[in-house]
């Protein structure tokens, strides 16, 4: 049966971003089905069987993260959309912030709706200058039609939206940090619990989930939980953007249902290998910070628990793809450079491992690796990996661990002929 | 005493304060609308915001330090931001800013001497899937190679 695309079903219309397009073949009849049918404990139900899964990383069921706001408490509810996309290999949020802002919008509205919320804050990142005019746009385009402000659509529920722009910081992605920005600080993760559902934004109750998440919130208020959980996989349901990037030769947003296979993706979706003469080395599923999978390994489902079963994750579904040319203590070098740049510093381990990192694979890349080089940094890695504030710590120590593991003997001969091999640190830049 | 902003930033300033459930939100926006107006954020404007938020110069200067956008000095008429992060790598992003920088006779992170053009290298821009790729200004420019470089610098004045 061919896949009916959902998330990406408006992105090749004119006008794809207008309220008008978008209401033109049924946009905001979902919200408007919410806001009739449903009370907010009853939406909330609703997600919770629809079985969607945060797309922003995790992999947290949605309505079961809904359900932890405190009840009773006499404090303002938030909703804070993370729009913040900055995992190096992921570009999805952005196609659906400047294709079909609306999509995004109307789940961010029953979805406020669903948890009693009145203020909603969409933060999205500082380099996002046209998509960020293209929400700003939207958002004026709903208020003017009723779709936020004072009793939207004669229901009684009232709601304000913020967009919020980041400045430049790969680690406001994180959810406490990302509140910690909105308060007009540093982005420096909070230690957790509290957990933001009961002590978020100004110490208020607070919910944070994904833009790709919210958009999936606005096609089960169109069509249902029943009908949603049909598609994709047990536990992993509902369609999905995957984004491939690097040596194939279409890199773009794919939509699927959970579980596509993986060489899918590569092959058909993005064309294949973007040189017929170098075949796949390795390919990361889920954006930089997620464990690498060496060729012979890329036969996966593209789902939560069929990657963590293969010793990855989902992630971001920010895939790239890495052909027979690369050096992998190369790759590795780029992504511990982008680490410790990105390291907000307030932990030892990962302040200090992001640094050993870089050092200990530039010397290795330059051909002045010592014997022991290739043990301290999978000793380092197991160092920083579960003893942070916040699992940037893993996002480091897992590429780490994963390309020493799987390219062990790359690595080693990098320290025997005292130089890289493939030749890569000439070409680098 | 003068502002060390326009009166109109400082409107725009004071409206911000009564935007959000507490003021101290007001601060990334602020320092935007002053970057925007000065192209980067002296000091002076720092210690005339923390005196409209209600915290202190240094905080102030913590949050200018903490974000790669804000700028505490000025920079060329057009910045070209590369993105050099393993996506844009893979696909060849270090040719292009070596192409950059012999073509504009700067390092990055420098500025050409008549002021024209700053050079960054960034991390990933969310938009891989036209790598290699660089932010001018605030438009993202994809598919480089040295030809498209070459047109794209042609344009810049
Ligand atoms: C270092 C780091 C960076 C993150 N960056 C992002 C991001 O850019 N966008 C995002 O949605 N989630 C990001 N997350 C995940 C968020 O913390 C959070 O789990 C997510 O926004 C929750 O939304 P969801 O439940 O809808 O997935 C990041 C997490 C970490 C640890
Ligand atoms: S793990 Fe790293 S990024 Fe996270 S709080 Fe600690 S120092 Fe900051
Ligand atoms: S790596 Fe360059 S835009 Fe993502």
């Amino acid at each position: 049966m061919a896949f009916e695309p959902l998330l990406t079903r408006n992105i090749h219309k004119e006008n794809p971003a207008s309220i008008a397009t978008y209401m033109a073949s049924g946009g905001y009849q979902g919200l408007a089905r919410v806001l009739k049918e449903f009370t907010p404990e009853a939406f909330v139900e609703e997600v919770k069987n629809s079985g969607l899964r945060g797309r922003g990383g995790a992999g947290f069921p949605c309505g079961v993260k809904w359900g932890f706001l405190p009840k009773g408490l006499d404090k303002p509810r938030y909703l804070c959309v993370n729009a913040d996309e900055s995992e190096p290999g992921t570009f999805k949020d952005r196609l659906l912030i400047e294709k079909d802002p609306h999509l995004v919008l109307e789940g961010i509205i029953a979805s406020a709706y669903a948890i009693r919320c009145n203020q909603a804050f969409f933060y999205i990142r500082g380099e996002f200058h046209g998509p960020c005019r293209t929400f700003e746009r939207a958002v004026e385009e709903a208020r003017a039609k009723g779709f936020l402000g004072k009793n939207i659509l004669g229901s009684g529920f009232d709601l304000d939206l913020i967009v919020y722009r980041g400045a430049g910081a790969y680690i406001c992605g994180e959810e406490t940090a990302l509140l910690e920005s909105l308060e007009g600080k540093r982005g420096l993760p909070r230690i957790k619990p509290p957990f933001p559902a009961l002590i978020g934004l100004y110490g208020c109750p607070t919910i944070i989930n994904n833009v790709e998440t919210l958009a999936n919130v606005t096609l089960i208020a169109e069509r249902g939980a029943t009908w949603y959980a049909g598609i994709g996989r047990p536990k992993n349901t509902g369609p999905k953007l995957f984004c491939l990037s690097g040596h194939v030769k279409r890199p773009g947003v794919f939509e699927a249902p959970l579980g596509i296979p993986l060489l899918e993706l590569i092959h058909e979706h993005a064309g294949g290998m973007m040189h017929p003469d170098r075949p796949l080395k390795a390919a990361v599923p889920g954006g930089s910070s997620m464990k690498i999978l060496p060729a012979a390994n890329c036969d996966v489902l593209m789902d939560f628990d069929s990657l963590a079963a293969a010793g990855t994750s989902l992630g971001s579904a920010g895939g790239f793809v890495m052909d027979t040319s690369v050096c992998i203590v190369d790759a590795l070098l780029n992504l511990a450079r982008f680490y410790a740049h990105e390291s907000c510093g307030q932990c030892t381990p990962c302040r200090e491992g992001t640094g050993w990192f870089v050092k200990i694979l530039t010397r290795l890349e330059n051909g002045d690796g010592q014997p022991g080089d290739i043990d301290l940094l999978a000793e380092v890695a197991s160092r920083v990996e579960g003893n942070t504030i916040c699992p940037f710590g893993e996002a480091i120590a897992w590429p780490v661990q994963s390309y020493v593991a799987a390219f062990r003997d790359e690595f080693e001969a990098h320290v025997t002929q005292s130089t890289c091999p493939l030749g890569a640190a000439a070409g680098r830049s | 005493m003068s502002l060390p902003v326009r009166p109109e930033t400082d409107r725009q300033i004071d409206a911000l304060l009564t935007r959000f459930p507490r003021k101290g939100s007001a601060l990334l926006p602020a320092l935007y609308l002053i970057q925007g107006e000065k192209g980067h954020i002296p000091e002076a404007a720092m210690e005339y915001v923390a005196g409209k938020i209600g915290v202190s110069p240094a905080f102030v200067m913590g949050v200018v330090t903490f974000y790669t956008m804000f700028r505490r000095a000025p920079i060329g008429r057009h910045h070209i931001q590369v993105c050099m992060t393993l996506p844009c790598a893979l696909r060849g992003a270090g040719g292009v800013m070596k192409h950059l920088e012999k073509r504009l006779g700067i390092r990055r992170g420098q500025t050409t001497p008549d002021g024209r053009i700053t050079l960054s290298a960034v991390e990933c821009l969310g938009t891989c899937d036209t790598a290699p790729m660089c932010q001018i200004n605030e438009d993202d420019h994809g598919h480089l190679d040295a030809k498209t470089v070459d047109a794209i610098l042609e344009r810049l004045q």
